[in-house]
């Protein structure tokens, strides 16, 4: 693709013209007419069910943190597939191209193809899952009725959406990002990325990145401020203790991310010489910068699944955590290491021996309370009565394969061993390591925990076994080939290969993949399923599975307002101390409870966010100015609305608390 | 931080432990507004440590261009930093006014303040053009790239202030001093004074000590 020169822009359409439809491309005009005739028959069926009312009023502008929860987890699992549909095409590409075929992705394509799948996964995916999950767990487990700023909530899930959709939208209006997944420059300079690309890439995440931060200060405030009472920090369950660690790194690392990235947008866009190679520019300030930001980034993604098997293990191993204090502290002591072993990702980048001792040793020494974490899960299930039901199923498979992930990355971390094997497929068999075995098993452990809290029904049981198996299988048949064909020195976006020797750990890699799509596949009938046989899985105690905190407390799912009463905690594991003491559930005597009212300012302001995004992308102005003056004007007409709040009336919670009432006599609980 | 549990046997059995919160009051509005905020400015704080950080590493590198003793008219930054400074000070005068439910004098103080910020934003953009005729534009080093980058951003977050000062001053012109209200001032008051943080440190390390490179 030749570069488009300046002179070329249209006054209406920027640089965008037909040429930036990839008509060329038959995989994506195939993709296209899919994703056009499935989107069409979904807008279809939503307008034939007459939904879209609904759709707007009870969950698009819906500032209940629960909706905005399960609205993340959406749009983490569609963002899935579309991240796992690259991951399987950069599969099939490395096991066919060999003896001199091509494969049947052209270079263009590739390139796109492993940017987009790293992008997708970290921010698409990784985080919104992660955030829907605190977001729909942390109000619960504190006592309190929502978040701190409701209004920001929803507004962040929808700049989260909007920074997805421009991503999605490189897809099919001109190209993405060719630089792999942090685009380091002077290769996503303006002068050998001169397309859009890298401009879909930079501001895909800059919306997304407002959504994150403002997300991240939401739910520390919400941690710090709306505790129920009694509920001291040493009182706080674990998985919100994570929870407020993760958000502590959000705020603490997002920005340098926009910062970074707005200084890459200046020298793509105005001709500053940030990290250029001439003019005094630095490339590697570039690479410090993203790491200062992207190594904090992996524990943002982990550390609330560390809550997460924190959670499960005590619950199905029917004992209090082991070691809670320890726990905490480790925590916390994850959350400051993390900002010190940056340079571990470019030890071969020149910064000397005693630099990269100093790198190496800080990376091993996070380690230690890593191991220290999960010998307290191992000693919480000791002598207790495990159940193995699908959470603790992902549970035990974590702690076995993120062990394995945990010491191959200690091996990373001695800077001798990593000129070796940096940048090889070792690599990325050790990331994917800790963050499929990490991350990933701990949302899916976290979806089969919590889904019968907020639907009121758990998940089949067999289809989640059959899921877990093909995944835990899947993965070490699609990983393990790539530490070996990393220790033999194979690097790593490499399209096409020489030597036929290697085919076969391809392949096998290949076969691991396909594996894992049919763990997902698995998946998803197992939403179905359990959809449909609801009846059967229904739980109307509101605490199915024996719970310790005081999500539990409340029914399934929680009505609006979350707690009738606010709990009062006298114990770490708040909801087992009541159920122990038998703590009477309050009949009446309900108040008016006092909610924050929904508003669809955030939806307007993410979708002119989409809007300015695209304009700049393509470089037309005009709509770049009109959507950035109509975001100030909605920004501050929005301020101009004091009434944001209405009380339910006591009728109402009484209504609904009888009904729990009945619902609980009718089973006998 | 006390680990104390309650232990049950050890409360009076006539005085049965609460676990619910049955005298429950509306939480006043607004109650982590001010931590919210608080938090917010210490990340937009970040941001602004990146661009120092770019400006101590590549505020050497002039690529046989201009220095900052070439460039910097220290007499006129200084009449630049006390506008913002003064700023600051009528900024409190607002606030003392607030806190005495004078309306009035509270937008007399948001008025001076106003000025004062544009002020400041006329002198910084008189400078800025004034470089940039000289041939010191930002894309001539990576030492105008990273000063023109940090100032700038500093200017923009002025900018975004007194929009939102003239905001607030129409709002609390049409409901008074509520509590709502007084909550933004307050607000608009911390990133008022932040950016007068940032901006001694601009001066110091980039213009003061720029001087003496």
């Amino acid at each position: 693709m030749p570069p488009h020169p300046v002179t070329e822009l249209s006054p209406i359409f920027g640089r965008l013209s037909l040429a930036s439809l990839p008509l060329h491309e038959p995989i994506l005009i195939a993709t296209f007419a899919a994703v056009a005739v499935g989107g069409a028959a979904l807008l279809g069926a939503l307008t034939y069910f007459r939904v879209w009312g609904y759709l707007w009023k009870e969950w698009f502008t819906s500032v209940d943190h629960k909706k905005i929860g399960i609205m993340y987890m959406i749009l983490g699992l569609v963002m899935f597939l579309r991240g796992f549909a690259d991951a399987i095409m950069m599969r099939l590409q490395q096991a066919m191209a060999f003896g001199g075929s091509e494969g049947y992705l052209n270079a263009h394509h590739y390139d796109q193809v492993f940017t987009a799948h790293g992008v997708i996964m970290i921010f698409f995916v990784a985080m919104p899952l992660v955030t829907g999950i605190m977001n729909y767990v942390v109000p619960l487990q504190i006592g309190a009725r929502d978040v701190s700023f409701p209004f920001l909530n929803n507004f962040s899930f929808w700049m989260t959406t909007s920074g997805a959709v421009l991503v999605m939208v490189s897809l099919f209006i001109g190209e993405f990002a060719r630089t792999g997944w942090l685009a380091y420059p002077p290769l996503s300079g303006i002068g050998y990325s001169p397309e859009v690309g890298v401009d879909y890439y930079i501001w895909g995440l800059q919306v997304a990145g407002v959504g994150t931060t403002l997300s991240g200060i939401n739910l520390i405030a919400t941690i710090v401020k709306l505790r129920a009472p009694g509920m001291s920090m040493m009182k706080l369950p674990v998985f919100t203790w994570t929870s407020l660690c993760t958000n502590v790194l959000i705020v603490a690392s997002f920005p340098v991310l926009t910062a970074v990235l707005a200084l890459l947008s200046l020298d793509r866009y105005v001709g500053t010489n940030f990290f250029t190679n001439d003019f005094g520019g630095s490339p590697m300030m570039y690479v410090n910068l993203i790491w200062i930001w992207g190594h904090p980034e992996v524990y943002i993604l982990i550390l609330p699944l560390f809550g997460v098997f924190s959670e499960v293990t005590s619950t199905f191993s029917d004992k209090r955590l082991f070691g809670y204090t320890s726990m905490v502290y480790a925590t916390l002591v994850i959350t400051i290491l993390s900002y010190v072993v940056w340079l571990h990702h470019f030890f071969t980048m020149g910064s000397g021996a005693s630099v990269n001792s100093f790198f190496g040793i800080t990376t091993m020494v996070i380690s230690i309370p890593t191991g220290a974490k999960l010998f307290n899960w191992l000693f919480t299930m000791y002598r207790g009565r495990i159940r193995f039901e699908p959470p603790m199923m992902w549970t035990i498979a974590f702690m076995l394969t993120f062990t394995v992930g945990g010491m191959t990355g200690v091996l990373l971390a001695v800077p001798p061993a990593d000129f070796v094997l940096h940048n090889s497929l070792f690599l990325i068999a050790h990331f994917h390591n800790v963050i499929i075995g990490g991350v990933l098993f701990g949302l899916f452990a976290a979806i089969n925990y919590w889904w019968p809290k907020a639907f009121g029904f758990k998940l089949d049981e067999f289809w989640g076994k059959v899921s877990f198996w093909f995944w835990v299988v899947g993965f070490w048949f699609a990983f393990m080939p790539l530490y070996i064909l990393g220790l033999m020195g194979v690097t790593r976006r490499m399209r096409v290969f020489d030597d036929p020797s290697l085919q076969i750990w391809f392949v096998i890699a290949a076969f691991g993949a396909v594996l894992i799509a049919a763990g997902i596949g698995a998946m998803l009938v197992q939403f179905y399923v359990s959809f449909r046989k609801r009846d059967q899985l229904r739980d109307v105690t509101g605490d199915p599975w024996g719970g310790r905190t005081l999500e539990w407390a409340t029914s399934s799912p929680p009505p609006e307002y979350n707690f009738a009463f606010t709990p009062v905690v006298h114990d770490l594991d708040a909801w087992y101390d009541m159920k122990r003491r038998n703590a009477a559930r309050p009949l009446e005597g309900f108040r008016p409870i006092h909610m924050p009212r929904g508003t669809g300012t955030g939806v307007i302001l993410a979708g002119l966010s989409t809007a300015f995004g695209f304009a700049m992308v393509w470089y037309i102005w005009w709509l770049a100015a009109i959507s950035f003056v109509g975001i100030l004007v909605v920004a501050i007409g929005h301020t101009f609305n004091y009434k944001r709040d209405f009380h339910i009336p006591a009728e109402t919670v009484a209504a609904t608390e009888a009904e729990r009432t009945r619902a609980l006599a009718a089973t006998g609980a | 931080m006390s680990s104390i549990t309650m232990n049950p046997s050890a409360n009076p059995a006539d005085a049965p432990i609460a676990f619910y919160d049955l005298d429950e009051h509306d939480h006043p509005d607004g109650g982590s507004t001010m931590l919210g905020f608080w938090i917010y400015l210490m990340s937009d704080c970040l941001i602004f440590a990146i661009l120092f950080a770019c400006y101590g590493v590549l505020g050497g590198n002039y690529a046989a261009g201009p220095s900052p003793r070439d460039l910097f008219d220290l007499p006129l930054v200084a009449l630049n930093t006390s506008m913002l400074l003064f700023s600051s000070i009528t900024y409190g005068f607002a606030m003392l006014a607030m806190a005495k439910g004078r309306t009035r004098d509270t937008l007399v103080w948001l008025a001076i303040t106003g000025l004062f910020g544009a002020a400041f934003l006329g002198i910084e953009l008189y400078e800025f053009a004034h470089l940039i005729h000289e041939g010191a534009t930002p894309q001539r080093s990576a030492f105008l790239s990273a000063f023109f980058t940090l100032v700038g951003t500093h200017g923009l977050h002025v900018t975004f202030g007194i929009v939102w000062l003239v905001t607030l001053m129409i709002q609390v012109g049409r409901k008074g001093l509520i509590p709502a209200n007084q909550r933004r001032l307050m607000c608009l008051s911390l990133f008022w004074h932040f950016l007068d943080v940032i901006w001694i440190g601009v001066f110091t390390f980039v213009y003061l000590m720029g001087m003496l490179r």
